[in-house]
């Protein structure tokens, strides 16, 4: 018997619901307003009043109007085909839905029940085995699709019989299991899981241990991103964000990646909607729309959807992960997010924290950014999600409560600087603001001996400290003017330029330099610290800037050549015999 | 806005603040409109009984017993053809008399169009501006705002914009404009014989603030009219979107809602982004791009308005007035528009992309000399040569009284290249610098 309720009130998006029985915190009903229904949560219990936020628009609800509850929380559903598509924040396919308009109350099944998958077996009668353990594979897309006992069985179970090897569609029996009790449970392939609450389905979560590279030189090279990391962009409008993003999106190393636009510009994901689908990844030879998931509630669609999309998009992620896959959660940007959160928490006349903000905000993004991670399952395999979101900070002022929040629970921080951005040095990730604190880890530093070169963390410091020296030594040129300070200082503001200009800055637009591969960055980078440990002694501070804007142009025009062509071998030479000329 | 037959007049109001009413009611729906004392209102919140309702013309004059009737539906404009070429107010009734216009009922703020269904801008929109056509080039279903100081001439060269643009209709939304500016905007569409491709719905500083609330929604709805069901290119103005947010602010303030950022409500994001993301391109060919000014205090971007607004929009164009050659010009260091790779090199010249880089970034080295300068250091023969290029650059191409079209600004620009730098200190792509280096 579901509770049912009746409108009593109405405050934009926020509706207060009468109710005839029990209703659970988080509880999703439904809100009947002529023929259409309108899927809403409950954020608060008063009484025999719900608060519940409608994930749609309110526009006529009546007082009296009838509202079911569903018994349950705000749910995915799991199951092969949800690679590729495109949801709303409630994972309703947006690419199914009639009509240019979304109509109110509209959903659509977010895969396709009907399609048949080619069911090979990976478990047999007698194993033992618990939530998340594998029964079975499909191949969806050029993924193994494992099919699991759904995360919700918390029991252990022992396999009763398992579908033979052969085409089934998803809501067919795969597996029978039995639980400690002898009661038979079937299995299909398709699962559902409440997106707010985390999948510990996994025997460890180890600390991260390996490198994702995402073939952007001021990531890969300075501040490296750990496999299931954390990291975060912070920045003004303008800044660069959103292309930054996108390019992680196209070119990181990662099976599956699941792109959440919450609370942005629509021509944005139109931009993802278009591309994808053609371009290539360079990995697999795969289209990038295979391996990608959008999750999409862009900043005119309702704001309580809008909440709900980042944890809609991390759940999809979890279940991946589970299947022993790299997976790489992006949202942009979780700013928008927690302004719903102050939206919802303004209408329930709720005290305010800091700048309006929920008092518990802090803790809100904490937990989100925790649900990332490397994981050890069950079976030994491993499997990641990486989360790397976006932070709009309003003014641009990095002392606001979503930047800060954010930057105690996450571990890269990319700090998006307007200077950089206003002089077109893009991408605008500040060298000396941001950092990574997985170049600190033992485990990472052992990786990138291992992968790149022995000594490499020692090598991307002496970098970093060129990068600090040169800005010091330009600071001290702007106060006491070119003639007041000793030609060394100009080498080393050059020196500085010279990895600024040759390795910090790329160009997201050009088809060869957007994306450089590790090899690539490790040969650019270490060409440009020769280059910088060397002592020129120039006459003077002309011939010093003369040499070094030379200098630059060469190794850009080098950046612009393909990778160990002929053309970027000569560049090569030349630059060699450029700097050896200076050296002799 | 006429009484129907049969319909429940309510005649006790309980509260009255400035701009709020509130009086038990019921079957009431949220959102609807009713008459209040005469007045137009709008239904912001039930909570059982109580309705309470937003007076757009404020509550002044308005008695407990006045009286209130519910309309049963939300604000609708009667959209049809013959929108072209009219004045409306706020609540899209024709202003100087005038016949209404007959056409299809169309509730206003409608949905949103599905993301998936959108197709990505391509087709660029000249304005013989190079400040913007060069360095931040337009294109269709795009949203970019001015910022600007309230002593700029915004409206002017918003004017210019909107009349070289070649749309097939422009629709002004006017919040808060002065009647001068008003009758400027008239003037100058007039003088153009462009009046039939134009459909103004103007709040002035006369009209009571809160109905502002209602122009962008207005204009959007009668822009989607001739968008999506004629296909048409229409281009929205807007001005001024910070007296828009304003507004806001004194109703949510009015509604006792705590207060973020500035004074302003929480949701302000949300509520500019419904207006913004109405820009679309969409797949018969239709477009809206809409074109707005955000006003700044004392230049600071850092304020809620224009902060969201930057977050919202895809650019922003500053103006400025550079003393070097005492012209206006668009910034080329702040102003941004984010959809132009979609037809830089592609639509344009392949040279563009790089050569709007180049000249930026020459700019910027032309803006370091002359802080060099300002502190008394002597200045280097480079130093020298950008800051007379930057001056030629601001003349030339930035200055906004500047009008010609894309090829000529690349080859002017290449120009100047040639006139004062050496082709190194260019640094552009060997290829193109081979192709387009014009020998001074």
């Amino acid at each position: 018997m579901k509770t049912t309720g009746r409108v009593n009130g109405i405050i934009s998006n926020i509706v207060i619901v009468k109710v005839d029985g029990a209703v659970g915190q988080n509880e999703i009903c439904y809100v009947h307003t002529g023929d259409t229904k309108m899927m809403a949560e409950v954020i608060k219990v008063i009484g025999d009043s719900a608060y519940v936020q409608v994930f749609d628009s309110t526009r006529g609800l009546k007082i009296g109007d009838r509202v079911e509850f569903e018994g349950h929380m705000l749910e995915v559903t799991l199951a092969p085909g949800l690679l590729s598509r495109n949801y709303d924040g409630l994972q309703n396919d947006l690419e199914k839905m009639d009509g240019l308009f979304i109509a109110r109350g509209s959903m659509t099944d977010p895969i396709d029940f009907d399609a048949v998958w080619e069911f090979t077996p990976l478990a047999k009668a007698g194993d033992k085995v618990c939530a998340a353990s594998w029964l079975g594979e499909v191949k969806e897309q050029w993924v193994a699709h494992k099919i699991m006992v759904p995360f919700t069985m918390t029991e252990n179970y022992t396999v009763k019989s398992v579908a033979a090897a052969g085409k089934y569609k998803v809501t067919d029996t795969i597996a029978v299991v039995t639980d400690a009790e002898g009661r038979d449970h079937a299995i299909t392939m398709v699962q559902k899981w409440p997106v707010k609450q985390a999948v510990r389905c996994y025997a460890e979560k180890p600390r991260p241990s390996r490198v994702m590279e995402t073939g952007v030189r001021a990531i890969d090279t300075f501040n490296p991103m750990a496999e299931g990391g954390t990291g975060f962009i912070p920045g003004p409008f303008g800044a660069g964000k959103t292309v930054l993003q996108h390019a992680i999106s196209k070119q990181a190393d990662a099976d599956v990646i699941i792109m959440v636009a919450c609370g942005e510009r629509a021509n944005e994901v139109v931009e993802i909607f278009k591309e994808f689908p053609e371009l290539v990844d360079p990995r697999t030879g795969h289209k990038l729309m295979e391996r990608t998931i959008i999750i999409c509630n862009t900043s005119n669609m309702p704001v309580a959807a809008r909440e709900a999309s980042v944890y809609t998009g991390m759940a999809i992620g979890e279940y991946y992960r589970s299947m022993g896959l790299k997976v790489l959660v992006m949202a942009d940007s979780t700013s928008r997010w927690a302004q719903a959160l102050r939206e919802m928490s303004n209408r329930l006349e709720e005290l305010p924290g800091q700048d309006a903000f929920p008092m518990d905000l802090s803790a809100i993004i904490s937990n989100f950014y925790s649900r990332a991670g490397l994981v050890k399952l069950n079976n030994g395999e491993t499997g990641s999600v990486t989360f790397l979101g976006t932070v709009s900070p309003a003014g641009g002022n990095l002392k606001e409560p979503v930047t800060e929040s954010t930057k105690k629970a996450a571990r890269c921080f990319y700090a998006l600087s307007q200077g950089r951005a206003d002089s077109k040095r893009y991408p605008a990730i500040d060298p000396l603001e941001s950092y990574s604190k997985y170049l600190e880890y033992p485990e990472i530093a052992a990786y990138l001996d291992d992968h790149i070169e022995k000594e490499w963390v020692a090598a991307v410091y002496a970098g970093k400290t060129i990068v600090q020296r040169g800005k010091e030594a330009n600071d001290q040129i702007n106060i006491l003017g070119d003639d007041g300070v000793p030609v060394e200082y100009h080498e080393r503001f050059w020196k500085s330029e010279l990895i600024d200009f040759v390795i910090l800055q790329q160009d997201a637009f050009d088809d060869i330099d957007a994306n450089c591969p590790i090899e690539r960055q490790k040969m650019m980078y270490k060409l440009v610290l020769d280059i910088c440990r060397k002592d020129f002694g120039f006459a003077d501070f002309e011939e010093c800037s003369q040499f070094f804007k030379g200098l630059i142009n060469l190794c850009r025009q080098m950046n612009y050549t393909e990778w160990q062509s002929e053309k970027f071998n000569d560049y090569l030479k030349q630059i060699e015999q450029y700097v050896s000329a200076k050296t002799e | 806005m006429t009484t129907r037959a049969f319909q429940k007049i309510y005649t006790k109001i309980d509260n009255i603040t400035k701009a709020t009413v509130t009086l038990r009611a019921e079957g009431v729906g949220n959102d609807e409109l009713a008459t209040v004392g005469g007045k137009l209102a709008q239904v912001v919140k039930i909570m059982g009984q109580n309705v309470t309702l937003q007076v757009f013309a404020g509550t002044e004059g308005l008695a407990t017993d006045s009286e209130v009737v519910f309309h049963g539906e939300p604000p609708k404009l009667r959209v049809s053809d013959n929108l072209a070429g009219r004045f409306f107010n706020a609540y899209g009734e024709p202003l100087e008399g005038g016949e209404i216009v007959e056409g299809e009922e169309r509730e206003i703020g409608g949905p949103t169009v599905n993301p998936f269904k959108r197709i990505q801008p391509s087709e660029l929109i000249a304005t013989g501006i190079a400040g913007i056509d060069l360095n931040n080039t337009i294109v269709t279903g795009q949203k970019i705002p001015f910022f600007a100081d309230p002593d700029q001439p915004y409206n002017a060269v918003m004017a210019n914009v909107a009349l070289r643009a070649k749309a097939d209709k422009i629709i002004l939304g006017g919040m808060g404009l002065t009647n001068d500016d008003f009758l400027y905007f008239k003037q100058v569409f007039e003088n153009a014989g462009a009046l039939d491709r134009i459909v103004s719905f103007v709040n002035t500083t006369e009209n009571p603030p809160v109905e502002r609330l209602l122009v962008p929604d207005m204009a959007l709805t009668a822009a989607e009219y001739f968008a999506v069901d004629k296909g048409e290119k229409v281009l929205v103005l807007l001005t001024d979107m910070t007296l828009y947010a304003d507004a806001l602010a004194i109703v949510s303030n009015r509604m006792d809602q705590i207060p973020s950022k500035d004074s302003m409500p929480g949701s302000l994001y949300s509520d500019l982004a419904k207006i913004y993301e109405k820009a679309v391109q969409l797949p018969n060919g239709g477009s809206i791009t809409i074109i707005a000014v955000t006003t700044l205090s004392g230049g600071d971007i850092t304020h809620a308005i224009p902060d969201n607004t930057g977050y919202i929009t895809e650019g922003q164009l500053f103006l400025r007035n550079d003393s070097d050659t005492g012209k206006v010009i668009v910034d080329p260091f702040r102003s941004l528009s984010r959809l132009k790779q979609l037809v830089i090199g592609k639509k344009t010249r392949e040279d563009h992309p790089q050569v709007m880089n180049a000249c930026v970034r020459l700019y910027a080295d032309a803006a370091n000399a002359k802080t060099k300068l300002e502190n008394g250091f002597d200045l280097s023969d480079y130093d020298e040569r950008s800051l007379r290029f930057a001056h030629d650059y601001s003349e030339k191409l930035l200055a906004i009284d500047v009008n010609i079209d894309i090829t000529q600004m690349l080859d002017t620009a290449w120009t100047l290249f040639a006139k004062y730098f050496s082709k190194e200190e260019v640094a552009i792509k060997q290829e193109l610098v081979a192709k387009y280096w014009k020998e001074a």
